[in-house]
């Protein structure tokens, strides 16, 4: 390409032209001129009482969904005139008509409108199982006056994460074996004394954060024969401090994303850690799961955040006794407690790094003809190291799934300048609308280093046979991440169930690995009696030096089908399956929770698997954090 | 394709088209210019074969190859590169539709000289089509005749199916003018003694399996590695099969389609130069002007040639839980690393069960099966006689599965009497007797002559048996093991029936592991054909089934016969050392003796096929150790071990239960 002088003049003059025409539409009306953008695609603070900070209520029921997630007031729904809205007015999208949603949704599941499938709109507390209680616990517990439930509602909020059985059964109206108490601690003592009474009179702890996971690690075992305790740590949302020399501070675990950065953002800083749940998930889970953060190119994933923490176990707390930024001191302990997922002890308080807000942040999106040549540029990114805080690389389905999310134009003129660039790509450049894929971009820092990051990146991407495509595609990528959630729901209304699954894998097997799952799921699928083609589609989400994160959507219709869920569970294990025979890892983020227990050997070898088992067995004897994750 | 074409369906399986028929009906010429439209594979990544070429040559594989050579033996990597460089050149192919065109245009006027029909079943090319575009395409037809090179890329041309690039053998490339036309028409040449050539075995699997994993091209490739002399199939060749399997292994491609494409002929073109060469008479080299030469071949009749496209076969399913891909996730997929046991065994099971595929889509014709009576009755037989047989062997075929084409319309002595005359050139019949013809006598007429001359026509007649032998294979063996036996009990009857199938494992294909299900598949065949009556642990002939088990020996009993004609040789005769140079045609005048001296009858013996698979046997069966001396390999001769399986196989004494476990 570089050897065709007149081609690459002629490409250089075309982006030009697509920035002036991204530029024009960046003037649409409605556009508020946020600094920071991407709180844009999630949800508003509905107060600015700084007063308040607890965001997360007790009774979480009273604002968010029962069998569903996120805020009850916001849900996507076919109105009457068959059009796709988004209710409420937390978010972006809020309010909004999304004209395409509806073909696009009945042309990909071939679902239809007229097949509903809705949801047990009421919690029936009845058909919940009466709490099995340790009354000795109970009567020490109160003792200490730290709040406590016994309420099914209570209870049932927190015997699930969001894995589609779970959600598939509560729709249903179906209860699982739940926790029998719900305890409240409001501080680090609090679960002192909790894990205390829990070790006196051998009852199951298991800890709740915000509640997101999709690993079936919040489930209830059931062959558990003691009294459950869920212990939920969100009255713990404290920001005990902030060490501006350091550009530390001291959080409770129990707080989660959303107000973390909205309480920093006050005081000018913020951690940069911004996983596709942040709305509601916690600190102490991000570090007990080994989260990641969308940014992570900036500000590193949690384990490279945290600088101390803090964690009651029944042999005792566990932490550092410094704040040195790196030591030498034997196996860092601090890896027995991330990704421990709640089978050793609670995370009660975290030191962790902050930075100073970004004085700027741009979105920006590439256009490349295919998908190959996609994750080659990734890679030519990665290998330079200068991927922009985010970077990710949607295939064409994904790339259509997203376009199916825009907003009603309001005027005739976007409307035309929409026309204009997608003729300019296909019919022009020659891209097949069947094809191509797009890369969103975040970059963020001061104003000339980010447009000069950016330049860099396009001009790599150049090199791929890549267009940039405007700030408006890459924004509406990222809100698909936060908004993926809430579209299940609807899909669920209409007979379609999906799920997403993570990896991570290095660079040369990505477009192998990519291909072949993907096909896997479509074959799995056909064999196992799906009627319509399945929606299999993957993002290259995070680059690394030595490979990339990807991350797979998987739905299809399931109407016809005597047990979806079953046939569901059937494929994903296929898929997995699929992904560690090409050389892909259990889990990127996710976790393994109870859900990928079964490969958990195969991953870590026997002697790794022992040496697990070897930590558990001194820290926790009794199995008092019982929830049976990971092992 | 009008509707006026008729199909021909045999009993209830595949429909077969004539693609001649519309050749004899409509121009040549605007067939060769029809407009040509394939549907590609899905994924595939369209490029030039230079560009294909360039990418084979940059690949990582090759640098690795290339520093790793440059490290051992000090040549600089740029003259390794260069080196590397010439080999593809000598190798790639240079598909181009234009020489598709022309080569359909001369064919179309080739094949309707030489057949009567070319006999293609659509099925298999519908679901061709479709595979096709689903994942990348291995074409692997059986190997039976120089017609056979061209033939599929000619079909595929008139389905509007894409067009293979395809492996072939170096001397092809030699001739002038006609090595350009295959090369421009998809062929890729490969050397045929590679040996410890490391830098071309780089070369070669690397542009093997970057068209796979691109999927360039359809690839097809002869599994048998060459043209089978006898028309039997041959073991198949491993090397190429690993190479296109391998993007499969390392996850490089979702899947791979084998299909298993079965060849016959009513009538093979080089029946009796086939025959010479069996008997040590060499090859002429491929030349353009042997080519010329060999134009009255054209004015010949072949028959029918029938083409079967199998169903294709996913590697992916055959590989389930057999192979764990997980293997390769902790080196870098392009360093060059063994193919570990369990890849191995794989392959060579895929191989195997692709031949038998081939074997059992063979359309047979007529002839094969009078051959089949012919060759158990070499001093000639009554018309009558054979034709009686014949029709009884029909239905015996017919119940073992075989596919025939026996046209229905047409009284049985009819079918016969022109399945004979069509094969003038191996037996006539006269005055009521059927007998094999003679070549005229050239030279001086000695004894020794004579009994090769009987020999050329006898392995022509055998080469048509061969191509019926897989469908009565199992069950010979059967039959043979019953008689070996020390008992009618099932299991010391299964001990023998494994061991025959161990020593004639280079002779027949059986594939790997499944010796279990081919003496389950021979017992219910027999029992079916009521031969046989099995009564809780032991297994019996029926009162009527001793002909049918007669007729099955004796299909077995010439290799029988030549394998422990070997073994006495180099027992008794042979020096104790010798290579391979020297066994053939020692064997072969020893052999010559016996039959002077009327102590052996059968001719198999004669055909160098059969030598070189007994010398295969007795290594594999480590009677025989090959060692490397002074550039030669030498054989090592192991009597005692000879002289054990030899008494086995005559059914002196019972083989060992366990060492065959392998089968």
């Amino acid at each position: 390409m570089a050897s065709n002088g007149s081609s690459s003049e002629r490409q250089r003059v075309a982006q030009h032209r697509l920035r002036i025409i991204a530029g024009h539409l960046q003037k649409d009306e409605d556009r508020e001129a946020t600094r920071i953008a991407a709180h844009a695609c999630k949800a508003k603070a509905t107060d600015t009482d700084e007063a308040i900070t607890r965001r997360v209520p007790r009774k979480r029921q009273e604002v968010m969904k029962w069998n569903g997630w996120g805020y009850s007031d916001s849900r996507f729904l076919f109105n009457k005139k068959g059009e796709a809205e988004f209710t409420g007015k937390r978010y972006r999208l809020s309010g909004l008509i999304l004209p395409s949603l509806k073909d696009w949704f009945e042309g990909t599941f071939g679902a239809s409108l007229q097949y509903k499938t809705p949801a047990t709109t009421n919690l029936n507390t009845s058909a919940v199982p009466p709490p099995f209680l340790n009354e000795a616990f109970v009567q020490d517990l109160k003792a200490t006056e730290i709040p406590f439930s016994l309420e099914a509602e209570d209870r049932v909020f927190r015997s699930h994460g969001h894995c589609l059985h779970e959600i598939f059964a509560l729709r249903d109206g179906k209860f699982g074996r739940a926790p029998d108490m719900v305890v409240w601690p409001n501080c680090h003592d609090d679960v002192v004394k909790i894990v205390e009474l829990a070790c006196q009179h051998d009852v199951c702890l298991i800890p709740y954060g915000g509640g997101t996971s999709v690993s079936s690690a919040l489930e209830c075992p059931p062959e558990e024969t003691r009294s459950v305790i869920s212990l939920d740590t969100s009255q713990m949302n404290r920001i005990l401090w902030i060490d501006e020399k350091n550009l530390t501070a001291r959080i409770e675990a129990g707080i989660i994303g959303q107000d973390l950065e909205r309480l920093l953002n006050k005081s000018g800083y913020c951690t940069g850690h911004e996983p596709d749940s942040m709305e509601f998930s916690s600190l102490g889970g991000w570090v007990a799961t080994r989260a990641s953060g969308m940014k992570k190119n900036i500000y590193g994933n949690i384990e490279d955040l945290v600088v101390q923490v803090k964690m009651v176990t029944p042999r005792g707390v566990i932490e550092k006794s410094c704040l040195g930024p790196r030591t030498s001191t034997g196996p860092d302990v601090h890896h027995f407690i991330l990704g421990s997922e709640g089978t050793l002890g609670v995370v009660t308080e975290v030191t962790m790094k902050i930075r100073p807000l970004p004085e700027y942040q741009k979105y920006g999106s590439v256009v490349f003809p295919n998908f190959e040549q996609g994750v080659a540029c990734l890679r030519e990114v990665a290998k330079h190291r200068c991927a922009p805080a985010s970077i990710r690389l949607m295939d064409n389905e994904q790339f259509h799934f997203g376009h199916a999310l825009k907003p009603q134009v309001s005027s005739i003129f976007t409307s035309f300048l929409d026309g204009l660039k997608k003729f300019y790509i296909t019919k022009f450049k020659g891209f097949d609308p069947h094809r191509l894929c797009v890369a969103t971009l975040l970059f963020e820092g001061d104003r000339e280093r980010v447009l000069q990051h950016e330049k860099q990146v396009y001009d790599i991407a150049s090199k791929f046979g890549g267009l940039a495509a405007g700030e408006d595609n890459g924004q509406r990528g990222y809100m698909l991440t936060f908004v993926i959630a809430y579209l299940r729901d609807l899909g669920m209304d209409y007979s379609v169930i999906g799920e997403s699954f993570e990896t991570s894998v290095p660079w040369d097997r990505v477009l192998d690995l990519c291909r072949n799952v993907k096909e896997r799921i479509v074959r799995e699928c056909k064999e196992r009696g799906v009627q319509f083609s399945p929606l299999s589609t993957c993002r290259v989400t995070q680059t690394y030096d030595a490979g990339a994160c990807v991350y797979f959507y998987f739905a299809f219709n399931y109407r016809g089908l005597g047990d979806p869920i079953h046939v569901y569970e059937q494929v994903e294990h296929a898929a997995r399956e699929e992904i560690l025979a090409n050389g892909g890892s259990l889990s990127h983020h996710h976790g393994v929770g109870k859900l990928r227990k079964p490969w958990m050997r195969d991953a870590v070898s026997g002697v790794g698997m022992g040496m697990l088992r070897a930590v558990k067995e001194y820290v926790d004897p009794k199995n008092i954090f019982g929830n049976r994750n990971l092992l | 394709m009008e509707n006026s074409v008729q199909f021909m369906e045999l009993n209830g399986w595949e429909h077969f088209r004539d693609i001649l028929e519309e050749r004899r009906r409509s121009s040549d010429l605007s067939h060769a210019l029809r407009s040509f439209n394939p549907q590609p594979y899905k994924g595939m990544q369209p490029r030039s074969s230079s560009a294909l070429n360039r990418t084979v040559l940059e690949s990582q594989y090759l640098r690795y190859v290339i520093q790793q050579m440059s490290a051992e033996n000090g040549e600089p990597s740029e003259v390794i590169r260069e080196e590397a460089a010439g080999i593809l050149e000598e190798m790639s192919q240079n598909l181009q539709l234009g020489f598709i065109r022309f080569l359909g245009f001369t064919l179309s006027k080739v094949f309707k000289r030489l057949f009567r029909r070319i006999h293609v079943n659509d099925e298999g090319l519908q679901r061709l089509q479709q595979a096709i575009q689903e994942y990348p395409v291995v074409l692997m037809p059986n190997h039976r005749s120089y017609v056979d090179f061209l033939v599929l890329s000619y079909i595929l041309f008139t389905y509007d199916i894409s067009i293979p690039v395809i492996a072939a053998g170096i001397p092809l490339m030699g001739m002038k003018l006609v090595g350009e036309i295959f090369r421009r028409s998809g062929a890729f040449f490969i050397r045929r003694a590679i040996g410890a050539d490391k830098l071309y075995w780089a070369v070669l699997s690397e542009y093997v399996r970057t068209i796979v994993r691109t999927g360039y091209a359809p690839i097809e490739f002869y599994v048998e590695g060459l043209r089978s002399r006898s028309l039997k199939s041959l073991t198949p060749k491993l090397g190429m099969m690993h190479m296109v399997i391998e993007p499969f292994f390392k996850g490089e491609v979702y899947d791979i389609s084998l299909v298993p494409i079965s060849i016959s002929y009513d009538r093979v073109l080089e029946e009796s130069l086939l025959a010479h060469e069996l008997l040590g008479v060499p090859k002429p080299k491929e030349s353009t002007m042997g080519l010329l030469k060999a134009r009255k071949v054209l004015n010949e009749d072949y028959g029918t040639m029938h083409v079967c496209f199998g169903h294709p076969v996913s590697v992916r399913e055959l590989a389930k839980g057999k192979i764990d891909r997980r293997q390769y996730n902790l080196v870098p997929r392009d360093l060059p690393v063994r193919p570990s046991e369990d890849c191995q065994a794989f392959v060579n099971t895929t191989a195997h069960t692709i031949v038998h595929l081939q074997e059992e889509n063979m359309v047979l014709s007529p002839w094969s099966l009078m051959a089949t009576i012919l060759m158990q009755n070499l001093e000639g037989m009554d018309w009558d006689s054979l034709a009686r047989q014949t029709q009884w062997l029909k239905e015996l075929a017919l119940g073992f599965g075989a596919h025939l084409d026996w046209p229905g319309h047409m009284p049985c002595s009819e079918v016969m009497s022109s399945s004979l005359s069509l094969h003038r050139s191996v037996a006539r019949c006269e005055a009521g007797r059927v007998l094999l013809v003679e070549e005229e006598p050239q030279g001086t007429g000695s004894p020794e002559e004579g009994v090769f001359r009987k020999a050329v026509t006898v392995l022509m007649c055998a080469s048509y048996r061969n191509q019926a032998l897989h469908v009565f294979v199992r069950p010979a063996v059967l039959a043979v093991a019953m008689r070996t036996a020390a008992s009618s009990r099932r299991e010391d009857i299964f001990t023998c029936f494994r061991f025959l199938q161990e020593v004639f494992s280079n002779e027949f294909i059986f594939i790997p592991g499944r010796g279990g299900e081919d003496f389950e598949e021979a017992c219910s065949l027999l029992k079916k054909c009521g031969a046989v009556q099995i009564m809780d642990q032991d297994i019996t002939v029926m009162e009527g089934g001793h002909s049918t088990m007669a007729f099955l020996r004796a299909i077995l009993e010439p290799y029988v016969e030549a394998y422990q004609v070997v073994f006495r040789y180099l027992c008794d005769e042979s020096s104790p050392v010798f290579t391979e140079k020297e066994f053939v045609p020692a064997v072969r005048s020893h052999a010559l003796k016996l039959m002077l001296s009327g102590a052996l009858e059968s001719y198999d013996v004669l055909s160098s096929d059969t030598q070189k698979n007994v010398l295969t046997a007795l290594l594999r069966l480590d009677a025989v150790t090959k060692s490397r001396r002074a550039e030669k390999m030498e054989f090592r001769v192991n009597k005692a071990v000879i002289n054990r399986i030899g008494d086995t196989l005559a059914g002196r004494i019972t083989p060992p239960t366990a060492s065959h476990s392998r089968l």
